[in-house]
C-alpha cells in the first residue's frame, strides 16, 4: 500500500466526512471499501465482511481494549493511526502475548477530510503490518461537526500466549533488575511542543512503535521475563509506581542511568515538567534475574527502538510499593504516581 | 515559583513595535518578548520566565562562580 | 544545557557541602522563601545532605498557594459565564475553590485554556473577537512584568475584549511578617532569585537590618541551593546579618529596571489577603487608574463571594514554618495531593505536596 491516497471516484461526491458516512448505509459501505480495505492493505487481509470476526487461537488468550484521543491527530513521528495500533499491540505484549488481531472502531467528526482519514487508515494498516497483526472488523460513526476532535479510535486486541509465560508483577522478587529499554519522553514532549509552539529538529519525535519484536527477541533467548510494564500515559514514574504496588516490593533506580533526550530534557525544564512523568509510546521496562539483566541490555541493543537499553535500577525488599530515585546528589527522592495531565507551569 | 530557564538570543525582530526574539533551550527554540532586556545580544543569554524574557546572564560572573566552587574544596583541605 | 548542567555537578556539590559541614556548628533554621528553591531541594534530595543540625523550613512563596480562596472562588464564577474564555497558567487549574477548581468548571462546559505566557492569553482575545478573554494574573513580582506587558499591549492594540483577574503578591511583606510573628524561629533566609532579578536587593537591606537576619539571594539549580544555604550558615556562624547575592549571574542589586518601570506604570502597591497568612497591608499589586478598564474583578459582576476554607487546614501555620507539613493532623490522611484541604497540597511545589511526594518513605518509618 503505497502512502499516498488518491480520492477514487465512488468517494469524490464528498471530500469530507457527513453525518451519512456513519448512518450504516451506501455511503458507509464506500468508505470501507474505497478507503478503508485499501488504506489497511495487507493488514485487512484477513477482514470478514461478518458482524464478528472468527479467529483460530490455541491455548490462552490476551484480551485488551484501549481508546485513543489526541491532538494535533498527526506529530513528529507519528499519528493517531499509530497509537492506536501499537499502543493496543504493546498492551498484549505486555501481558507476553504474541499479539494476533484488532478491531478498530472510529468515531468520526462531520467535515473531517477524507484525505486526513486516509492518511491515517494508511497508518494503521502499515503499523498493523510491521507489527503483524490483522485488522479484522471495524467499525465507523460520525458525530455532528463540534462534537468531536477529528477522530477518536478504539481499537480491541487478541494475542496468544505460549506455555509457561508468566508475566505477572507479583514475579518481581528483591534482587531483580530492572531494564529500560530506550530514551523516555519523547512522544509526550513531541506532541506537547506542537500544540505549544516550540520548535524544534528531527531529535524529538514521538517514539511509537510496536514492542513485540524487542519483547520477543528477549524471550527467544530463554530469558524468564518476571514481569514488564510499557511506559505510556504518566511515563516512567507511573509504570514503576503501579508495579511496586502490585508487587508489593520496593524499586531502586539511578537518576544518571535514566536515558532523557537532550530536547526532551529541555523542553521538561521549560514548561516545568518532570521527564519521569512524560508519556512514551514505545519504552518498557523488563524485570529480570539479576544474572540476566545484562543480557536483556545486549539483546535490545541490537534492535531497532532498544540501542540505549539500559540497566536502570532493581528490586528490593526495602520500603515495599514505593519507588525511590538515587539523585544525582546521592540522595534518595521518592517517586510518586503522577496526579494526571501534564500542564505547562510557570511556577 | 517563577520558574526561570536560561535560554539562548539567536535572533531579534519587531513584532508590531514589540521587541521579541527566537531563544534556543538546547536544542529546542521558542519565540520569547525581549522588551525587557533591550539590550541583549544575538549570543548573548536570558532568563525567561512566562514566555518573557526578564535578565542577561552575566557570563562571567557565572564563570567565576563555578571558580569559586572548584577552589572550594582546596581552602577547606588543612 | 549551558548554566543548567554545571550548575548542577555533582563534585562541585560535594565541594559545597563539605564547606557547609565542616562551619555549620550549632542547630539553625534556614527559611527558603520559593517554593521552586523548595521543589529544587526535595527533587535533588539535598536536605537530606545536610548537617542533621541544619533545619529548613520552606516558606510562603507560591502563588498558587497563597491566592486567596475568595480569588480562586472569584474566577470560578468568571470563568463559568457563558462568552467567557478563562485562561491560565496551568499551575491554577487545581486548586481548589469554595467548591470545586478549574478543571471542574471546564468539565460543566466553560471555555478554560491553559497559556504559558500571559500574552498568548492576548493572542487569544485577538482571535476571538467575540468572546471576553480573563486572564487570570497570579504570582510574585517574577510574573509581573509579564503581566503588565499583556495589559499595556491590550491597551496600545485596542484589544477591549481582554481583562485580567489579578492576584498579584510581594514577597517583602510576607517576610515581614513571618519576622514579626511573636513565634518565629528562623533564623536565616533564601530569597528567591528571579524575583530579585525583576526588584533587585534594595529592600532586602532592610529587612535585613531591622530584624538582625541574613538573607542570601538564592538560585534554583542545585549548586545554587546549597551556594545560598553555605553563605547563610557562614552569615550565622559569625554573626553577620547582611544581604548577600549569591545569584549574581542573573540578579543585579537594582534589578531589572525597564521590568521595574513597567511594573510601576501598570500596577500599584495595594493591601492583599493571603491565603494562610490572612491579610497583609501593602502586600500586593492591581492595576492603577490608568489601566483599570482592563480589571477582570469590576467588569464582570458576579455574585457575592462567599469563603468556605476548611477548618482543617492548617497552612497558615506551615507557610509560617511553625509547622511542618507532616505534623499536620490532616497530612496524609484526610488531605492528600488527590483530595486536598488546602493550597500547599495542590501545587507541585507547595509546601506540603512536595513533603508528600519527596519524603513518603521517612514518613512512612517514623509513623
Amino acid at each position: 500500500m503505497s502512502a499516498s491516497w488518491s480520492c477514487p471516484l465512488p468517494l469524490r461526491d464528498h471530500r469530507r466526512i457527513t453525518i451519512g458516512h456513519g448512518g450504516g448505509g451506501l455511503l458507509g459501505a464506500d468508505l470501507i471499501e474505497h478507503l478503508f480495505l485499501p488504506a489497511f492493505g495487507e493488514a485487512a487481509r484477513d477482514a470478514q465482511p461478518l458482524d464478528a470476526a472468527v479467529l483460530d487461537i490455541d491455548g490462552p488468550v490476551a484480551f485488551t481494549t484501549d481508546s485513543y484521543v489526541v491532538t494535533p491527530l498527526e506529530f513528529p513521528g507519528g499519528s493517531i493511526g499509530e497509537l492506536a495500533v501499537n499502543g493496543t499491540v504493546n498492551d498484549l505484549v505486555m501481558a507476553g502475548a504474541r499479539p494476533v488481531a484488532l478491531s478498530t472502531a472510529f468515531v468520526l467528526e462531520e467535515g473531517l477530510e477524507l484525505e486526513t482519514l486516509a492518511r491515517i487508515a494508511t497508518a494503521m494498516g502499515a503499523a498493523a503490518t510491521a507489527a503483524g497483526v490483522g485488522l479484522v472488523t471495524g467499525d465507523t460513526k460520525v458525530v455532528d461537526a463540534g462534537r468531536g476532535d477529528g477522530i477518536y479510535i478504539t481499537t480491541a486486541g487478541v494475542g496468544s500466549i505460549a506455555d509457561g509465560v508468566d508475566v505477572r508483577p507479583a514475579r518481581m522478587t528483591p534482587g531483580d533488575r530492572i531494564v529500560l529499554s530506550g530514551p523516555i519522553g519523547l512522544h509526550g514532549m513531541a506532541v506537547l511542543s506542537v500544540r505549544e509552539g516550540v520548535a524544534f529538529d528531527t531529535t524529538m519525535q514521538s517514539d511509537t512503535a510496536p514492542l513485540h519484536e524487542l519483547v520477543g527477541s528477549v524471550q527467544a533467548a530463554g530469558i524468564d521475563v518476571h514481569t514488564m510494564r510499557d511506559l505510556t500515559r504518566g511515563g516512567m514514574a507511573a509504570g514503576l509506581c503501579e508495579l511496586a504496588a502490585q508487587a508489593g516490593v520496593g524499586v531502586v533506580f539511578n537518576q544518571d542511568s535514566v536515558p532523557i533526550p537532550e530536547a526532551v530534557a529541555a523542553a521538561c525544564n521549560l514548561f516545568g515538567l518532570d521527564p519521569l512523568e512524560v508519556a512514551n509510546e514505545g519504552v518498557f521496562v523488563c524485570v529480570v534475574d539479576g544474572d540476566s539483566a545484562d543480557s536483556v541490555v545486549e539483546i535490545l541493543h541490537g534492535h531497532q527502538g532498544g540501542h540505549h537499553a539500559a540497566v536502570i535500577g532493581e528490586v528490593t525488599d526495602q520500603h515495599p510499593g514505593i519507588v525511590v530515585q538515587r539523585t544525582r546528589l546521592g540522595a534518595n527522592r521518592v517517586i510518586d504516581r503522577p496526579m494526571g495531565e501534564q500542564l505547562p507551569r510557570i511556577c | 515559583m517563577c520558574l526561570g530557564i536560561p535560554g539562548e538570543v539567536l535572533e531579534r525582530y519587531d513584532d508590531r513595535g514589540t521587541a521579541m526574539g527566537r531563544v534556543a533551550f538546547g536544542s529546542i527554540t521558542k519565540e520569547v518578548c525581549l522588551t525587557l532586556v533591550d539590550s541583549v545580544d544575538v549570543g548573548e543569554y536570558v532568563i525567561v520566565h512566562a514566555g518573557v524574557a526578564i535578565t542577561v546572564l552575566d557570563e562571567v560572573t557565572a564563570a567565576e562562580t563555578i571558580d569559586l566552587f572548584e577552589q572550594m574544596i582546596e581552602a577547606d583541605q588543612p | 544545557m549551558k548554566y543548567l548542567e554545571e550548575f548542577g555537578d555533582p563534585t562541585l556539590a560535594g565541594h559545597i557541602l563539605a564547606d557547609i559541614h565542616a562551619t555549620a556548628s550549632q542547630p539553625w533554621t534556614i527559611m527558603e522563601v520559593c517554593g521552586g528553591q523548595t521543589n529544587a531541594i526535595l527533587r535533588n534530595g539535598i536536605d537530606q545532605l545536610l548537617p542533621p543540625t541544619l533545619e529548613l523550613v520552606h516558606g510562603p512563596g507560591c502563588p498558587v498557594c497563597v491566592t486567596p480562596l475568595e480569588l480562586i472562588d472569584r474566577a470560578l464564577a468568571i470563568a463559568a459565564i457563558p462568552g467567557t474564555i478563562f485562561c491560565s497558567f496551568g499551575d491554577m487549574l487545581r486548586v481548589p475553590g469554595s467548591d470545586g477548581d478549574l478543571f471542574a468548571v471546564r468539565a460543566a462546559g466553560a471555555d478554560v485554556r491553559v497559556v504559558y505566557s500571559p500574552l498568548d492569553a492576548l493572542t487569544v482575545a485577538e482571535a476571538n473577537p467575540d468572546a471576553e478573554v480573563v486572564f487570570f494574573a497570579v504570582g510574585f513580582e517574577t510574573t509581573a512584568p509579564a503581566n503588565a506587558l499583556a495589559v499595556r499591549e491590550a491597551q496600545r492594540r485596542g484589544i477591549h475584549n481582554f481583562s485580567v483577574l489579578v492576584s498579584h503578591v510581594l514577597v517583602p511583606p510576607a517576610l515581614r511578617s513571618i519576622l514579626e510573628s511573636p513565634d518565629c524561629r528562623i533564623d536565616g533566609f533564601l530569597a528567591a532569585g528571579h524575583v530579585c532579578t525583576v526588584m533587585g536587593l534594595e529592600e532586602y537591606e532592610s529587612l535585613a537590618h531591622t530584624h538582625g537576619v541574613p538573607i542570601v539571594v538564592t538560585g534554583f539549580e542545585p549548586l545554587d541551593v546549597l551556594e545560598g544555604i553555605r553563605r547563610t550558615v557562614h552569615q550565622l556562624e559569625e554573626g553577620r546579618t547582611e544581604v548577600e547575592n549569591a545569584y549574581a549571574r542573573a540578579v543585579r542589586p537594582e534589578g531589572n529596571l525597564a521590568a521595574r518601570q513597567l511594573v510601576g506604570e501598570v500596577f500599584e502597591v495595594t493591601d492583599r489577603q493571603w491565603r494562610g497568612l490572612g491579610p497583609l497591608p501593602a502586600s500586593g499589586w492591581r492595576l492603577t487608574e490608568s489601566y483599570r478598564s482592563f480589571d477582570a474583578e469590576s467588569r464582570f459582576d458576579v455574585d457575592r463571594i462567599e469563603v468556605d476554607e476548611d477548618p482543617r487546614c492548617r497552612a497558615g501555620q506551615v507557610l509560617l514554618g511553625l509547622l511542618r507539613p507532616n505534623e499536620c493532623e490532616a497530612f496524609g490522611d484526610s488531605c492528600t495531593p488527590r483530595h486536598p484541604l488546602g493550597a500547599p497540597m495542590v501545587s507541585a511545589e507547595g509546601a506540603c505536596a512536595a513533603y508528600h511526594r519527596y519524603r513518603r518513605t521517612e514518613i512512612g518509618a517514623t509513623r
